[in-house]
């Protein structure tokens, strides 16, 4: 049953992405990328994160993607031309993600006991078992301390500094929009 | 668990999002290509929290947190190059051309 959820949703969402791509219309290419970012939320979901999934539909689809929309809008992009490039561009863009999917998709083949045995072999890196601790953490985890409280207590203890670091940079881009956006008088 | 089918989603994702800024000339569809990049890093993330803990979830955070000031920051420049030239197509920003 979850599988057939996941590859509905992992469908619609490549779907979409393919279209967004394909969009004569910088409207409609910016509503299938919120189609994408739906379908997201709902694969993260059945992997356990429900806290990044409501995260990702107010932040993605909600702001960034508003912000995108007032954007096109504002510059009256509705209609144009179409601005795909030529047939150089096709064939470059074709050779390059052709070798990109297949790169991708190799890597595939590498599950965590694979990757621990390499490690294990190569360098006196250090004990697999430490470096991947036995799966499912994140079940472990919500089931012990919550949905929320599981990705809080790290992110508040462990990652505070980065956290503090984050709200600079985002004080950084206030700034700059302003500055960037602001008519010269 | 679908470790493996998200890790190809997210490629196949990724893959598009490559396709999109080769392919577009029009600059606010190239950053909605970024954003799709920056998702489907997003997904990686998140199904490898699942083995690992949840330090893959926490820097999705600050994954979304840097897409947010970059699309404020490149829809800005992209407002500025409008008024200066009055076009989005990036044939005609060539101002380093030369």
């Amino acid at each position: 049953m979850t599988a057939a959820v996941f590859w509905f949703f992992a469908a619609v969402a490549v779907l979409s992405a393919a279209l967004c791509i394909l969009q004569r219309s910088p409207v409609s290419a910016a509503l299938w990328l919120v189609s994408t970012m739906f379908s997201l939320a709902a694969i993260y979901v059945l992997l356990g994160a429900q806290f990044i999934a409501a995260i990702q539909v107010l932040v993605y689809a909600g702001a960034v993607m508003v912000l995108f929309l007032f954007v096109i809008m504002l510059l009256n992009l509705g209609r144009s031309a179409s601005d795909i490039r030529g047939p150089g561009a096709v064939t470059t863009a074709v050779v390059v993600v052709g070798l990109l999917v297949g790169e991708l998709i190799a890597l595939w083949r590498y599950t965590p006991h694979r990757l621990a045995a390499e490690l294990a072999q190569a360098a006196p890196f250090s004990d697999p078992s430490v470096v991947f601790a036995a799966g499912d953490i994140a079940r472990q985890e919500s089931q012990a301390r919550g949905v929320v409280g599981g990705i809080a207590a790290p992110l508040f203890q462990v990652y505070l500094v980065p956290f503090e670091i984050t709200s600079v940079l985002l004080l950084a881009a206030i700034v700059g929009a302003v500055v960037l956006a602001k008519r010269k008088a | 668990m679908l470790l493996g089918p998200s890790l190809a989603v997210s490629a196949i994702l990724f893959s598009l999002g490559v396709a999109g800024v080769l392919l577009r000339r029009n600059a606010i569809v190239l950053f909605m290509c970024i954003e799709l990049m920056l998702n489907a890093v997003n997904l990686t993330f998140v199904a490898l929290a699942q083995l690992y803990g949840a330090g893959g979830q926490i820097m999705v955070f600050f994954v979304m947190t840097v897409a947010a000031a970059e699309a404020a920051v490149g829809l800005a420049i992209i407002l500025a190059i409008f008024r200066h030239k009055q076009s989005v197509d990036l044939q005609n920003i060539n101002l380093l051309q030369g």
